[in-house]
């Protein structure tokens, strides 16, 4: 694959995730998700992986967590009204600690909403659609060959940390082929498995980093696994003390390490006096409009969170300190606009350009806006 | 001779179930022919929901999942294709595996994946107190029915016949040997294996409809033998006053047994290399 070749954002994902170990995929039929799923079942079989076709999504993403429980590095792939029917499992996953990937190609809502146009409508369901308090990864790819990169980084930080990593991106970026060379290897990071006596192995004792050891069933490690709350036995229990305590570990094992999960890539952003917060696709827009406004001298700037959760807290903040206005666009009627009004803490104005018609927002949205605020500021 | 108590995690007790309650006697029957098949314990998986049944994984020293509310045979279903040598079980209960997991059961017999699926019917919800289920009988009392089930129940064993199940069978928790002889039986067979398990819940179904304790209700079971799954489904259970007539269809034993191709995923010639 050293040569460039034309490829679809949704085949890049799963070439990424064959590329990163997936063995297993579990699925369901969805527009505009579904390429994932017809280019995993060919790519799995040449490596001696399995792909299922299951009932629902609920069903798709439970037999990811057991293919993953039985040592296989597995993903699943679906979209706005799928994504929703995973939410269970996604707290299942969260909970009992288990390592998978969800790919959330996303599509105009709510409900069955517009199925073949892009939206950012799910942003905050990526992050809060579970009950009950949980970490959350979530990468937002804005190109095809970084939907391969971020698929790959997926299943990294999926084993790194024991959790669900979700990798969400809108329609567009699914749908569209890009000319990109990917690489002929990539870096790959494998779950701790345990390695000390089986009899005495209790499967949620973690070490410093808060991420237990993790065996696959059939390893000769027989152990318990639950979503109810649980002690370091792995069992149900209802003190206070040890659910409180695991809960406190599920959110510290991603806490800690932050800096290692988020990345922001900042564009022109040195001199900027106004910025574009954008992601996905959204974020290919504002990069030409803000080079478009640098050409009318407005000293214009583009923050490009590739992480959305964790989200980039202290890199908003820190943005907004140097910015007179930061303009969040995104393809939906204000999600992530509130997580930056909360990290800019009143230092920059903060103005929404939100659209959630099915339609993209443009370079040429973005410039007036851009323009606009610029002439409105001086 | 591996005692069965061997099989269990004694540390995990005292176990949550009520007084009465046969769903450890179905358990004991379990562990009986697990112990008779020889099955390494380091390679049985089992899998279950939640609601009573469904907390049974939890004592047996296994690799267990305790899964969603109805989930359990699609966890199952990942597990066995990504890992085929282990010997997986899902154990689950009437509301679990027939109203909110009913779809999940159905394909996982249409596919006929070679797992095998307990499904412990004591005709209530017994974890949440009480509520009607899908199998609760016609006219019975339930917390959510207080003037009697208006709705029809379910008969699981018709249901899995039709959604292709290659091996099906009913047996009562009031008959421990038949219950371990048709349980290796399932579990020998190669391909999807439904049993349903007649149990009881003295504790909501019995008190409130006024049929007696765990030893009532099963030397009622014990003595009506075949057809008490029927009975269990007729108001004559409910008035206890049991009918005369022979009842129709619903028996116990082993109800389908066929032979067809097992599901293995989408895989490659490399593919068991797992």
């Amino acid at each position: 694959m050293s040569e460039a070749a034309l490829v679809q954002g949704n085949e890049a994902c799963a070439r990424g995730a064959i590329a990163a170990g997936c063995r297993f995929y579990g699925g369901y039929p969805i527009t505009p998700s579904s390429e994932i799923a017809e280019h995993m079942v060919r790519m799995l079989p040449e490596v001696g992986g399995v792909f299922v076709q299951m009932e629902d999504e609920i069903a798709s993403l439970a037999s990811v967590i057991g293919a993953s429980l039985a040592g296989s590095k597995a993903m699943t792939a679906s979209s706005g009204p799928g994504f929703t029917l995973m939410q269970e499992h996604l707290g299942f996953a969260a909970m009992a600690e288990v390592p998978c990937v969800v790919v959330d190609v996303m599509r105009g809502g709510p409900s069955t909403g517009l199925p073949t146009s892009p939206s950012q409508g799910d942003v905050m369901q990526a992050r809060w659609g579970t009950h009950g308090d949980h970490p959350a990864i979530v990468l937002a790819p804005s190109s095809v060959g970084e939907v391969f990169d971020l698929t790959v980084r997926a299943f990294n930080l999926a084993e790194r940390f024991r959790t669900p990593v979700i990798v969400i991106y809108d329609e567009i970026i699914g749908h569209t082929r890009e000319s990109v060379t990917l690489p002929e290897s990539v870096e790959i990071v494998d779950r701790v498995r345990p390695n000390g006596d089986a009899d005495t192995f209790w499967p949620k004792v973690a070490p410093p980093d808060g991420v237990p050891p993790l065996p696959a069933f059939g390893d000769g490690y027989r152990f318990h696994v639950t979503g109810l709350a649980h002690d370091e036995r792995g069992f149900p229990t209802t003190d206070a003390d040890l659910a409180g305590a695991l809960l406190t570990r599920l959110h510290r094992k991603v806490e800690v390490h932050v800096d290692d999960i988020v990345v922001v890539e900042d564009f022109m952003m040195d001199d900027a006096d106004v910025a574009i917060f954008a992601y996905g696709i959204v974020a290919r827009s504002a990069r030409e409009a803000v080079l478009r406004a640098r050409d009318r001298g407005v000293k214009a700037g583009l923050i490009r969170p590739v992480t959305l959760w964790p989200f980039p807290h202290r890199q908003v903040a820190v943005a907004a300190k140097h910015l007179d206005t930061m303009i969040v666009a995104e393809m939906n009627l204000g999600q992530l606009i509130g997580e930056v009004e909360r990290a800019a803490a009143g230092d920059a104005e903060i103005i929404g350009h939100l659209r959630a018609d099915g339609e993209p927002i443009t370079p040429t949205d973005l410039l007036a806006v851009l323009t606009s605020s610029e002439g409105g500021r001086s | 001779m591996t005692d069965v108590r061997d099989y269990l995690r004694e540390w995990a007790m005292p176990h949550v179930l009520c007084p009465g309650c046969a769903h450890g006697i179905v358990l004991r029957a379990f562990l009986e022919a697990v112990e008779q098949l020889q099955i390494d314990q380091d390679k049985l998986a089992m899998v279950a929901g939640i609601g009573c049944s469904s907390r049974l994984v939890g004592y047996v020293d296994f690799c267990t999942l305790h899964g969603t509310h109805g989930r359990a045979p699609a966890f199952a279903t990942g597990l066995k294709l990504a890992r085929p040598e282990l010997k997986v079980v899902v154990v689950t209960g009437d509301g679990d595996g027939l109203a909110i997991g009913g779809n999940h059961l159905i394909h996982a017999a249409r596919r006929n994946i070679d797992i095998t699926v307990l499904l412990l019917n004591n005709s209530i919800y017994g974890m949440t107190g009480g509520q009607a289920a899908p199998t609760t009988p016609e006219g019975a009392v339930a917390s959510t029915t207080p003037a009697g089930n208006t709705e029809p129940a379910f008969d699981a064993c018709k249901l899995m016949i039709g959604a292709g199940a290659s091996f099906v069978a009913r047996v009562l928790a009031a008959t421990p040997i038949e219950m371990t002889k048709v349980m290796a039986d399932g579990m020998s067979h190669h391909g999807f294996s439904f049993i349903e398990v007649i149990s009881d819940c003295p504790e909501y179904y019995g008190r409130y409809n006024k049929v007696g304790g765990g030893a009532e209700m099963l030397t009622w079971m014990a003595r009506r033998d075949a057809g008490v799954a029927d009975l269990l489904a007729s108001k004559s259970f409910v008035n206890h006053v049991p009918s005369s007539a022979t009842p129709p269809g619903l028996a116990t034993g082993v109800l389908q047994r066929d032979m067809r191709p097992v599901f293995s995923g989408i895989r490659g010639v490399a593919g068991d290399e797992s």
